[in-house]
C-alpha cells in the first residue's frame, strides 16, 4: 500500500443515528412479531402500529444518518481510503443478499429435484409413495400437492416482457453512469431517470402479475410448494427491486442538486451496484421459476 | 512478528473522551465499543448460565421435580440460544473491536458509526427473545435449532418474535462482520503485510466471511418458519409437496459454518497467548493462515452430518462422513502447531496460558468426540443423545468460552492499564478447570448409555452420573462469580501494567501505553 492512501482517515465523532436507529429495528421486529401474532389470532392489537412507528423512527434515522454523511463528503472529509471503505461494505452487503436469495433457490432446488420426487416414491421412498400419497404424481409444477391443494401453473409471457424491461434498465442505468464520468450531466439525468420509470414499469407489471394468479390461476402463497417458492423468490426480489428504485429516486434527487463529481460518486455507484444485483437475480428468477 | 519503528504517540495529549451516558450511547470508538460488547456478552453469559441452572437442577434427580417440562423444553432452547448469539459471537466480536484496529495500527474500524448500531441492535433483538418466556404461551421450546415441524406446526404463538429477533441479530452480525473486513482488507498500516497479521486478525478476517456467506441463510430459513407457521406455505411439510428435512438441510448450511464461527477466533487467541507464554515465534505461521482458510472452506461442505438419521441416501452419508473427517486434519494442524510452540519454550503459566493450555487440551478432547460422532453409523447410535451434548461443550464451553477468558486475563492489562489479581485468577482457572470437566465428561458416559438429551426425565439407571453433572454445573457456575470478582477488582485498580504488560508479547498493541489511549494510531504506524 502507497503512503498517498493515508491522508487522515475521518472518524467521526458522537453520533445519535446509530441508536436511533437500534431503537427503530427494535420496533419493528416487536411490531411486526405482534402484528402477525394477532393476525393469526384474528385479534387487533398493537402490532401494526408498533411496526409503523419503527418504520417511521428507521426513516427518521436514515434521513439524518444519510444528510450527516452528504454533508461530511460535500465538504470534503473523506479520503481515498474512506471511500474504499464505502465501496467494500457495499460490496459485501451485496454478497449477504446473494447469500439471502442463494437459501431461497436452495429450497426451490430441493423440493423440486428431491423432496417431490422422493414423495412419489423415487430413491429408496418407495413404501412412502405407495403408503402415505398412493395418488400423488410427482411433476414440476406441482399443480396438485399431496394434500390435495390445486392451482394453476404461471405463464412466461409478462415475465418475458419484465425481463426485457429490467435489462434495459440496467444498461440505462450503464449509460447513466458513463454520463457521470464523462460529466454530461444531461445524460446522466435523463438516463437515471428512464431507469427509474422502467423499475416501477417493472413493479406494475409484477403486481399486475400478482393479480391475475389470485383471481384467475388460483395460484396463491398457499397453493403448495409451487406456490410458495413462486411467492417467495418473486415476492423478495419485488422488494428489493423497490428498495433498489428508493435508492435510485434519492440518488436522482442529488443528481438533480449538483451532486457526484467524475471522480467521487459512491452513492450513485452503491446504488447501481444494487440494481445490476437486482437485475441479475431477476434473470436467474426468470429461468428458474418460470421457464424451467 | 511486528514491530513499530516511528513510536508516535501523542496521543496523551488530546485523550479527551467525551462524558455520561451520551459516551456509551453515542459513540463510535471501537474501544467503547468492544468494551460495550464484552460487558453484553457477560451479561448474557449469567442469564444463560441461570437457565443452565435451572436446566441442572431439574435433572439433579430422575422424575420431575421442578419445573414442568414445556418449561424445561424454553430453558434449553433459550439457553442455547443466548450462548450462542448472546454470549458467544458477542464477546468475541468485542475483542475484534478492542483489538483488530490495535492490531493492524489503523485509527478506529473502518466504518465506525455502522459499528455502533451493530452492537446496539443487540440488546433489543434480546430484550425480544426474553420478553416472549413471560409472554402467554412461553417462549421457543423447539430448541436452538428449531426444527420444522416443532417450530412451525407445534410451536407456541410467539414464534413470530422469535423469527424477528433472530432476524435482527443477523442484521447486527452481517454488519459487524462487514465491518471486520473492510478494517483489515483497507485499513491495515503501511508494512503490515497480509502474511504479517496476526492470527488474531486473520482468524477473524476469515470468521467474518463466514459470517457474511451464512447468516442471510439463517434469515432465509427463520423466514420460512415464519411463512410456513402463520401464512400456511408448506416449505417443511410433505401435504404440500416440501419436506422437513429441507429446514434441516438449509439451518445446518448455516449452523456447521456457525460452529466455527465460534472456533476460529478462538484459534487466534490461543496463537496469541501461546508464544507470549513460551517466549517463542509461533510454529508454523503460515501453515495457521492455510489451515484456517481450509477450515472456513470445508465447513461448507459438511452440514448433512448433524443429519445422518434422516434417511438419506447411502451415497450421501458417505459423503458427508469424508469431508467431516477432512476437517479434523487441518484442525490436527494447528494443534501440533500450539504444541511444538511450547516444546521447548521458556514457558511461564500466568491465568492466560493457564487457559489456553486447558483449551488446548478440552478443544482436542471435544474434536475427537466429533471424529466419533462422524463415523455415520456411529452416529446412528449417538445422534440425539447427551454425547453429543458432551462434544459440543467440550468444543463451546472449555473451547471457545475458555479461549475468551484467555483473552480477557491476557488483554485486561492493555484495557484497564492495571494488572489483574493473579492469586484470585489462579482459583478462577483451578476452579473452572475441575468443576467443567466433572461438568461434562460424565455426559459422554450417559450419553453412550443412551441417555437422549433435550428431556427433563430419565432412566433410573443415570441417576449418579446426572448428580455427579449437576454438582459440577453449579460448581462451574459458582466459579463464573470469581471471574466478576477479579474484573472489577481490575478495573478499579492494581499493579500498574506496563506498555509491554507480558515479556515475551509482540505485536502493535504492546506498543501503545496501558491503558490503551482512546484514541490509537491516528496517523498510521510503519511497520518493519
Ligand atoms: C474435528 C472437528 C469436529 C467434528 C468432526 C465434529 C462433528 C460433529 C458431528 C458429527 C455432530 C453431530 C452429532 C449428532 O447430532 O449426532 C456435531 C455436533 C455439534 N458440534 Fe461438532 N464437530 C467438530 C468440531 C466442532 C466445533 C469446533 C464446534 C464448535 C465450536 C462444534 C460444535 C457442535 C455443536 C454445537 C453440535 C450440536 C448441534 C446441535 O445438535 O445442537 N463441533 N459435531
Ligand atoms: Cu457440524
Amino acid at each position: 500500500m502507497n503512503n498517498e492512501s493515508y491522508q487522515k482517515y475521518y472518524v467521526p465523532d458522537q453520533s445519535p443515528w446509530p441508536i436511533v436507529g437500534a431503537v427503530a429495528l427494535f420496533f419493528i421486529a416487536l411490531g411486526a412479531g405482534l402484528f402477525v401474532m394477532d393476525m393469526d389470532k384474528g385479534e387487533s392489537g398493537w402490532g401494526g402500529y408498533i411496526l409503523l412507528l419503527g418504520i417511521a423512527i428507521l426513516f427518521f434515522m436514515l434521513y439524518g444518518w444519510f444528510k450527516n454523511v452528504i454533508d461530511e463528503s460535500m465538504t470534503g472529509l473523506y479520503s481515498a481510503q474512506m471511500d474504499r471503505s464505502f465501496k467494500q461494505g457495499m460490496s459485501w452487503f451485496i454478497v449477504s443478499e446473494i447469500m439471502f436469495f442463494a437459501a431461497l433457490f436452495g429450497a426451490l432446488f430441493y423440493a423440486r429435484m428431491i423432496a417431490i420426487p422422493w414423495l412419489g416414491g423415487a430413491s429408496n421412498n418407495e413404501m412412502t409413495g405407495a403408503i402415505l400419497w398412493p395418488d400423488f404424481s410427482a411433476v414440476w409444477p406441482l399443480l396438485t400437492t399431496p394434500g390435495g391443494t390445486e392451482t394453476q401453473a404461471m405463464g412466461w409471457g409478462l415475465p418475458a416482457i419484465n425481463t426485457t424491461i429490467l435489462v434495459i434498465s440496467s444498461i440505462t442505468l450503464h449509460f447513466a453512469h458513463t454520463g457521470l464520468e464523462q460529466n454530461k450531466r444531461k445524460q446522466l439525468t435523463t438516463m437515471l431517470l428512464i431507469t427509474l420509470i422502467l423499475g416501477l414499469i417493472f413493479l406494475g407489471l409484477q403486481g399486475y402479475e400478482y393479480v391475475h394468479a389470485y383471481r384467475d390461476l388460483g395460484l396463491r402463497l398457499d397453493s403448495g410448494i409451487y406456490g410458495n417458492t413462486f411467492f417467495i423468490l418473486t415476492g423478495f426480489h419485488g422488494i428489493h427491486v423497490a428498495l433498489g428504485a428508493i435508492i435510485l429516486f434519492f440518488v436522482f434527487l442529488r443528481v438533480l442538486k449538483g451532486h457526484f463529481t467524475p471522480e467521487k460518486h459512491f452513492a450513485f455507484q452503491a446504488g447501481a451496484w444494487y440494481w445490476h444485483f437486482v437485475d441479475v437475480v431477476w434473470l436467474l428468477v426468470f429461468f428458474v421459476v418460470y421457464v424451467l | 512478528m511486528s514491530t513499530v519503528t516511528t513510536a508516535d504517540h501523542h496521543d496523551e495529549h488530546h485523550d479527551h473522551k467525551p462524558t455520561g451516558i451520551k459516551r456509551w450511547l453515542f459513540t463510535t470508538n471501537h474501544k467503547d465499543i468492544g468494551s460495550m460488547y464484552l460487558i453484553f456478552a457477560l451479561v448474557m453469559f449469567f442469564i444463560g448460565g441461570a437457565m443452565a441452572m435451572v436446566i441442572r437442577l431439574e435433572l439433579f434427580q430422575p422424575g420431575l421435580q421442578f419445573v414442568d417440562p414445556q418449561f424445561f423444553n424454553q430453558m434449553t432452547t433459550v439457553h442455547g440460544l443466548i450462548m450462542v448469539f448472546g454470549a458467544v459471537m458477542p464477546a468475541f466480536t468485542g475483542l475484534a473491536n478492542w483489538m483488530i484496529p490495535m492490531m493492524i495500527g489503523a485509527p478506529d474500524m473502518a466504518l465506525p458509526r455502522m459499528n455502533n448500531w451493530s452492537f446496539w441492535i443487540l440488546p433489543f433483538a434480546f430484550l425480544i427473545l426474553l420478553m416472549t418466556l413471560f409472554m402467554p404461551g412461553g417462549g421457543p421450546d423447539f430448541g436452538w435449532t428449531f426444527y420444522a415441524p416443532l417450530s412451525t406446526t407445534y410451536s407456541n404463538d410467539t414464534t413470530a418474535l422469535f423469527v424477528f429477533s433472530v432476524h435482527i441479530m443477523g442484521i447486527s452480525s452481517i454488519m459487524g462482520a462487514i465491518n471486520v473486513i473492510v478494517t483489515i482488507v483497507n485499513m491495515r498500516a503501511p508494512g503490515m503485510t497480509w502474511m504479517k497479521m496476526p492470527l488474531f486478525v486473520w482468524t477473524w478476517l476469515i470468521t467474518a466471511f463466514l459470517l457474511i456467506m451464512v447468516m442471510p441463510v439463517l434469515a432465509g430459513v427463520v423466514t420460512m418458519v415464519l411463512t410456513d407457521k402463520y401464512f400456511a406455505t408448506s416449505f417443511f411439510d410433505a401435504a404440500g409437496g416440501g419436506d422437513p428435512v429441507l429446514f434441516q438441510h438449509i439451518f445446518w448450511f448455516f449452523g456447521h459454518p456457525e460452529v466455527y464461527i465460534m472456533i476460529l477466533p478462538a484459534f487466534g487467541i490461543i496463537s496469541a497467548i501461546v508464544p507470549t507464554f513460551a517466549r517463542k515465534k509461533l510454529f508454523g505461521y503460515a501453515s495457521m493462515v492455510y489451515a484456517t482458510a481450509s477450515i472456513a472452506i470445508l465447513s461448507f461442505l459438511v452440514w448433512a452430518h448433524h443429519m445422518f438419521t434422516t434417511g438419506m441416501p447411502v451415497f450421501a452419508l458417505l459423503f458427508f462422513m469424508y469431508t467431516t473427517m477432512l476437517i479434523a486434519v487441518p484442525t490436527g494442524v494447528k494443534v501440533f502447531n500450539w504444541v511444538a510452540t511450547m516444546w521447548r519454550g521458556a514457558m511461564t503459566f500466568e491465568v492466560p496460558m493457564m487457559f489456553a493450555l486447558a483449551f488446548i487440551v478440552l478443544f482436542t478432547i471435544g474434536g475427537l468426540s466429533g471424529v466419533m460422532l462422524a463415523i455415520t453409523p456411529a452416529d446412528f447410535q449417538y445422534h440425539d443423545t447427551y454425547f453429543v451434548v458432551a462434544h459440543f461443550h467440550y468444543v463451546l464451553v472449555s473451547g471457545a468460552v475458555f479461549s475468551i477468558v484467555a483473552a480477557v486475563y491476557y488483554w485486561l492489562p492493555k484495557w484497564t492499564g492495571h494488572m489483574y489479581d493473579e492469586r484470585l485468577g489462579q482459583m478462577h482457572f483451578w476452579c473452572s478447570l475441575i468443576s467443567v470437566n466433572l461438568l461434562f465428561f460424565p455426559m459422554h458416559f450417559v450419553g453412550l448409555a443412551g441417555m437422549p438429551r433435550r428431556i427433563p426425565d430419565y432412566a433410573l439407571q443415570f441417576a449418579d452420573f446426572n448428580a455427579i453433572i449437576s454438582v459440577g454445573g453449579f460448581l462451574f457456575g459458582l466459579s463464573q462469580l470469581i471471574f466478576v470478582w477479579v474484573l472489577i477488582k481490575c478495573a478499579r485498580g492494581g499493579e500498574k501494567a506496563e506498555a509491554r504488560a507480558w515479556e515475551g508479547a509482540e505485536g502493535l498493541e504492546w506498543e501503545v501505553p496501558s491503558p490503551a489511549p482512546y484514541h490509537t494510531f491516528d496517523t498510521p504506524p510503519e511497520v518493519k
